[in-house]
């Protein structure tokens, strides 16, 4: 039984309304009227509906026909596949690592987390410096090393991929970092101590003690990676803009903002943002089934 | 004094390597807006000295070609007004959501882990359009084209910011509660003065997310800012970031002019951020 002091329901709704009045005008409604606007016909962004499309999914028969569209879903599930493997992969090290010193531990949460809070446009323009052709951070490291003869061009067709990669997965690498740690922090030390006394110790421990315990925070960590690196736009439209190197360099996220911004085609980004939600949900159901979460522990 | 072991050597450099990717970046760009222009490409590693190469045109040029004052001006009142609103409705909500039993809690509650999938893409352009039929988006006034943000922004951040509120206000002791009512406090009372100061360090939590997320989103404002005097600061960067061509002084000199503030809240504030946000991840 709540206290009394919660038995009259009536500033519940003082309480409530407002949140839920934002959220169903402006995250609810627009999500529906998203679904209805990508069998619709409109060509600006402020005019209205000229009826619905013929036939009405004309935008999603696009979609398996498109091959910047086919280029964009390329390049995001690889994107996706390195997020995974790399991005999560690091910052399980990392966290290991940290978890296993005393000295500096703090030091180093601070370190790794600090790009999360920069935007990822200065970000975008730092890069864009460190990957100068003439001049840049990394070409002038890697001649003056004398690992390279000559000026790298990194956004061009044979290297723009790392270049569009490694930021967006740098960036985050604290973010997981964090979220591991806090993780690990979380097991007790007394089954440690058990594993101690059975005799398992070093990358034993973390193969049948650490990583077991850990599983449920990975997986959160795998799913906050895969929606993630499904919606990245700001670093990649910073960096190459429109597609660039030659209608190669596409992602879901910039493909969508430039077919509804720059062409006009609204009903047609419409459906597009559809497809990434539809992706997100499918990604994340694989995630969770392959590395389901165990509550029994 | 213990002893250093090979592994804990090997701990610390792999840890090191990776503390020197995060931070060394930015060195590199700060070191190089004080460096004069055609210096950059033959030597960015050395340390600008006066009379080396040191130079404070950089700025002065970024100060005098952008707007910087304006675009400050107009992100701070778009972060501060989405992170005021986002405190008080989110805490509102987390806060009848925990505490009142009523039929629709589950279904409330499912509704706001929802809203934390729906990318912004999925429904940018029907607000858009809804703001536009309002009057507000796109009406060549600046005030109401940055009401047009600050409002979906608001939403964006309101589910991650009631989840996390919710986890912190479950752990205030409900006695202090029943004992403030027994006083003479009604439910508003009782949210304000022994709710809010107890989850003191959750709201902050909340509050820095939501300015920064605020601060640094490019998507939203790019849709609903298209006039220069509405320009927030990381559209001016944007912008710069086309103009600037070659002149790789100014744009280092600009990229420290957005980063050093966010910087400083990040020194300043660490602890909160860190521990809200991984709060807030774990449940989510």
């Amino acid at each position: 039984m709540g206290p009394t002091l919660y038995r009259k329901k009536a500033p519940l709704i003082a309480f409530l309304l407002p949140a839920f009045v934002f959220l169903i005008l402006f995250l609810y409604y627009p999500f529906i009227q998203n679904i209805i606007n990508s069998f619709s016909d409109i060509t600006g962004l402020g005019a209205p509906a000229q009826g619905l499309n013929t036939p009405w999914y004309a935008n999603y028969a696009t979609l398996f026909t498109d091959p910047k569209l086919r280029t964009a879903l390329g390049n995001t599930v690889l994107l996706t596949i390195c997020t995974v493997i790399f991005q999560v992969g690091i910052a399980l090290i990392l966290a290991l690592l940290v978890d296993s010193i005393r000295v500096g531990a703090q030091l180093f949460r601070t370190l790794y987390f600090f790009p999360i809070v920069i935007s990822a446009t200065a970000l975008g323009l730092m890069f864009n410096l460190i990957f100068l052709y003439n001049g840049g951070m990394l070409n002038q490291l890697l001649t003056n090393l004398g690992f390279a003869a000559e000026n790298i061009d990194w956004k061009d067709p044979d290297h723009f991929l790392f270049t569009m990669f490694a930021p967006v997965m740098w960036q985050y690498v604290g973010f997981y970092f964090v979220i591991l740690v806090t993780g690990l922090n979380n097991i007790s030390q007394d089954l440690y101590e058990a594993a101690a006394l059975d005799g398992c110790t070093g990358l034993n421990r973390v193969r049948y003690v650490t990583l077991p315990l850990l599983r449920n925070v990975l997986c959160t960590c795998l799913v906050l990676a895969i929606t993630g690196s499904l919606k990245v736009f700001d670093l990649p439209w910073v960096m190459f803009g429109a597609g660039m190197p030659q209608d190669q360099g596409w992602l879901t996220g910039t493909y969508m903002y430039d077919q509804t911004f720059n062409r006009g085609n609204v009903d047609y980004g419409s459906a597009i943002a559809i497809l990434i939600v539809v992706l997100g949900v499918l990604f994340s159901n694989i995630a969770n089934r392959v590395f389901k979460p165990r509550n029994d522990i | 004094m213990k002893k250093i072991t090979p592994a804990k050597a090997g701990t610390y450099a792999v840890l090191t390597f990776w503390a020197l990717t995060t931070l060394y970046p930015f060195v590199w760009v700060i070191l190089n807006s004080f460096r004069e222009r055609g210096l950059i490409r033959k030597d960015s590693f050395s340390i600008p000295l006066p009379g080396n190469g040191f130079t404070m045109g950089n700025y002065d040029k970024a100060m005098e070609r952008f707007d910087f004052g304006s675009a400050y001006a107009n992100s701070l009142i778009v972060s501060i007004a989405v992170t005021v609103a986002v405190v008080l409705i989110a805490g509102f909500a987390a806060y009848g959501l925990v505490r009142f039993r009523f039929k629709l809690r589950g279904v409330c509650y499912s509704l706001i882990m929802a809203g934390m999938m729906f990318p912004v893409f999925s429904t940018i352009i029907p607000v858009f359009r809804m703001e536009a039929a309002w009057g507000i988006a796109s009406s060549g006034n600046r005030w109401l084209s940055l009401v047009a943000v600050i409002l979906p922004q608001i939403a964006g951040n309101l589910c991650f910011a009631i989840i996390v509120l919710m986890g912190f206000i479950e752990s205030v002791p409900m006695e202090l509660e029943e004992s403030a009512y027994m006083d003479g406090c009604n439910v508003f009372q009782v949210y304000f003065h022994i709710i809010m100061p107890a989850a003191k360090s959750s709201f902050a939590t909340v509050a820095i997310f939501s300015f920064l997320w605020s601060y640094n989103d490019l998507f939203t404002q790019n849709f609903f800012l298209r006039v220069p005097r509405e320009k927030t600061i990381t559209l001016l960067l944007n912008e710069i970031s086309s103009q600037a061509g070659v002149d790789y002084g100014l744009m280092a000199a600009s990229v420290v002019l957005i980063v050093v503030p966010v910087l400083v809240v990040y020194v300043a504030l660490q602890k909160h951020i860190i521990k809200g946000l991984t709060a807030g991840a774990i449940k989510g």
